[in-house]
């Protein structure tokens, strides 16, 4: 099998200080793998990098395109790049205002990304939107609300079919329940594991969130100053973690 | 089916001056399909490490685990993923599962994994929770909330759903009443008729002697040179 | 026009005050070449250095300083505002040129060469011998969804034009059907997609194969874009609810035509109302040439 994503010693600096240096790994197919680290442990910035948002100052990220195979994302023009952030990649931010739009309705967050990639029939992305609403509980009658009047887990429930209606094979997840009450959390992961299934997706999560890798994550990487420090299974790494680091953080936090 | 051959595990805590623990040696044991061996030794001697180590959620730090094809101790994570997921089922002694989800689901789950259909997944999810008792207007609420014994039991539930040809089995009767241990039992005897091969810690005598084969004492895999 | 333009910078030394149409010959020729490029590339906002002009931004700067460097002394010049050429804007800027351009002004649009328009088509068919230059406040279309300008820019260096279409879902989820009836946006050529200025819907389909030259220049937000004569202009729409270039059902109740874009007059504190062409030398040249009874002189006093 090939594998969906090739990221080949990906490093980036900011001046003389290192926000991530030589990471490389490979994602399959429906694999869901998590990122995790503290405040500054580079995490961010790699997810930034393999993401198109950033650009490393060297590395190689592999994309295993439809069409032509695996390219490396960072030497696609930019045109090809961002159609690829519209169709097969998928983003979820951790603060929702910053993937919705907030002035538009909530079928009309859902439906842009169909608009994008040239839908032109009103009735069929309003049925689209719904039908994406509906798998993820946001109630029907609030198609038409705006994202403004909707609670913080029915704003993230949003961003996430907004990024999934156009049905990609990478999301790339920043800390994804940061920020929401333990309870709407549950839910959404509940609702993250199940849509990873059914569509086969293949997913990156960066989190400090320990629990959320465990429920969501088939692999970890743990990352410190800039580094990946170890990686593995994720139940193997959280229960029998090998570095001096990932031992400290495990003990660090409240049994998961 | 399984076959482990001198495996080691060490614990290293990095936190405590680097302090090196070995914790067994030297392991040896073959199980063959449709057979149930039994670990035994006193508490903290290495049961559950051992189980732990051939699901690959601890590391080995020498030797070597087959299970089927696969050298769990020398596999990279897909693989074992893989594996866990097709062919080496584990029923712990704690259920561990997202909140929310309904019971039915949280049984459903490993088949819908291997591409059972929905429906399929479903019907035979509610069969094994009428078998071990789980009343079904429990079916759809999540098992977090449930007693002890009802949460062991939804776990067996769903560590039988598929019909893995390899399994390990932590107390999978502790905390049951008779007739559902006995239930249990029956299940175990069931899967070895069909070939399963099985690796199980049972604190009950009885049970013990009632499904397995052999019993390995887990002593024996003892460091000869405690730290 | 080129002949025009070589004629006043001969005769530019005479001039004692003011060059001819205010603007410096230098500043000219920038926003010359800036609609050069527009016209060579249809559809495309062109950056310009707008000038400070003796009247506040928003009463037509922009189109102010496209007029000044197109008109040329043998030019007839016209302006309208709404479709009428009296009201305060375009008599302020009629008047304007007149001054400092000396060139002169009709209120009728066949004999018009340069007519500068706030909000409307002219009803009458334009030729290839007339430039129409239009007043805009906000050229970009996306703004009003997408409010950084660099993303903007991408998105049409790019043709990600998905957003325009949100808009247009957003007005039929809203209203049951594209409630935009001004600043319809529209396509160029299969490539850059425009506001037209805040002109009704109505004249959307004007817009499209125009044998006239058509200018627009937004001068606060420092853009000039341009359809050369016979552009294909395409309105969005949907499959499932097309672009429908609407106006009042009714007849203009001074000249009788159904089919001229119309105003709503209220007529009285009793909600006594009538419709009128909004275009007054279109519906005074049909009064003058035909239909007698119709326009009576209380009505014609009625609009004016």
């Amino acid at each position: 099998m090939t594998p969906l994503l090739q990221v080949r010693d990906i490093s980036r600096s900011y001046g003389p200080r290192i926000g991530c240096a030589d990471v490389s790994f490979e994602l399959y197919p429906g694999e869901v793998m998590g990122i995790v680290g503290e405040s500054g442990s580079g995490k961010s910035t790699l997810l930034g990098c393999l993401a198109g948002q950033l650009a490393p100052d060297a590395g190689e990220v592999l994309f295993d395109t439809r069409a032509e195979g695996p390219r490396d994302t960072l030497k696609m023009s930019e045109p090809e790049r961002r159609m690829l952030g519209r169709t097969d990649w998928a983003f979820v931010h951790q603060h929702a205002r910053d993937g919705l739009r907030m002035g538009v309705s909530a079928g009309g967050n859902v439906g842009e990304r169909l608009m994008a990639v040239g839908e032109r029939h009103y009735g069929e992305i309003r049925t689209q939107a719904l039908d994406w609403l509906g798998r993820v509980e946001i109630p029907d009658d609030r198609v038409d609300d705006r994202p403004r009047a909707f609670s913080g887990g029915m704003q993230q429930r949003l961003q996430i079919a907004r990024n999934l209606v156009t049905g990609p094979r990478l999301v790339f997840m920043d800390e994804p329940t940061g920020g929401l009450d333990v309870s709407v959390q549950a839910r959404l992961l509940d609702l993250l594991r199940g849509l990873v299934r059914e569509m086969g997706l293949s997913a990156i999560i960066v989190t400090h969130d320990l629990a959320v890798v465990r429920l969501l994550a088939d692999r970890l990487m743990v990352m410190k100053d800039g580094r990946v420090v170890e990686g593995g299974l994720t139940d193997q790494v959280l229960d029998d973690p090998q570095h001096e680091y990932t031992q400290l953080l495990v003990s660090s936090v409240l049994q998961v | 089916m399984m076959e482990i051959s001198n495996l080691s595990k060490t614990f290293t805590l990095h936190n405590q001056d680097a302090a090196v623990i070995p914790v067994m040696e030297g392991a040896n044991l073959t199980v063959a399909a449709g057979e149930c061996v039994a670990l035994t030794g006193e508490s903290g001697a290495g049961k559950s490490t051992l189980m732990r180590m051939i699901y690959g959620n601890y590391l080995a730090a020498s030797g070597h685990i087959m299970v089927g094809d696969l050298d769990v101790a020398r596999a990279s994570p897909r693989e074992i993923l893989t594996l866990r997921r097709h062919v080496l089922g584990y029923v712990s002694q704690f259920l561990r599962v997202v909140p929310r989800v309904p019971t039915l689901d949280v049984v459903a789950d490993p088949l819908l994994a291997v591409g059972t259909s929905r429906q399929e997944a479903r019907a035979r999810a509610g069969a094994f929770l009428e078998r071990l008792n789980v009343p079904q207007r429990l079916w759809q609420l999540s098992p977090t909330t449930f007693s002890g014994g009802e949460q062991q039991r939804v776990n067996i539930a769903r560590g039988f759903a598929h019909a893995y040809p390899a399994m390990l089995l932590d107390e999978p009767t502790a905390s049951l009443d008779p007739v559902n241990r006995e239930t249990v039992l029956q299940m175990i005897l069931e899967a070895k008729q069909r070939g399963v091969a099985i690796i199980g810690i049972f604190h009950d005598a009885q049970a013990r002697r009632q499904v397995c084969d052999r019993e390995v004492d887990v002593g024996a895999f003892a460091p000869r040179v405690p730290a | 026009m080129s002949e025009g333009w070589n004629k006043m910078s001969d005769q530019g030394q005479e001039m004692d005050a003011y060059n001819f149409a205010y603007l410096d010959e230098q500043t000219k020729r920038m926003i010359r070449r800036a609609i050069l490029k527009a016209l060579a590339v249809p559809g495309y906002q062109v950056p310009f250095a707008s000038r400070e002009m003796p009247m506040p931004y928003g009463w037509g700067t922009g189109g102010v300083q496209v007029s000044a460097a197109t008109l040329t002394p043998e030019d007839t010049f016209k302006v309208i505002d709404q479709g009428a050429d009296d009201t305060t804007n375009a008599v302020s800027i009629r008047r304007f040129f007149e001054r400092t351009a000396g060139v002169a002004t009709t209120d009728e649009t066949a004999q018009a060469s340069v007519i500068q328009t706030r909000h409307r088509i002219p009803e009458t068919p334009l030729t290839e011998d007339q430039i129409l230059v239009y007043q805009v406040p906000i050229p970009e279309p996306l703004r009003f969804l997408e409010p950084s300008e660099v993303e903007t820019r991408k998105m049409h260096s790019l043709e990600e034009y998905g957003l325009m279409h949100v808009k247009l879902y957003e007005d039929i989820s809203r209203h049951g059907e594209i409630a935009t009836s001004y600043a319809y946006p529209v396509k160029v050529e299969g490539r850059y997609v425009m506001d037209p200025s805040p002109i009704p819907k109505f004249d959307n389909p004007k817009l499209s194969d125009c044998p006239a030259i058509q200018l627009f220049g937004a001068g606060r937000e420092q853009r000039i874009y341009a359809l050369p004569p016979y552009t294909r202009v395409v309105s969005l729409d949907f499959e499932d609810h097309p672009f429908i270039p609407s106006k009042a059902d009714h007849a203009c109740d001074l000249c009788a035509s159904r089919d001229s874009y119309l105003d709503e007059v209220i007529t009285d504190d009793a909600g006594g109302r009538m419709f009128v062409c909004s275009d007054t030398d279109y519906c005074r040249t049909r009064r003058a040439s035909a239909t007698p009874g119709l326009n009576s002189p209380d009505m014609t006093e009625a609009c004016s």
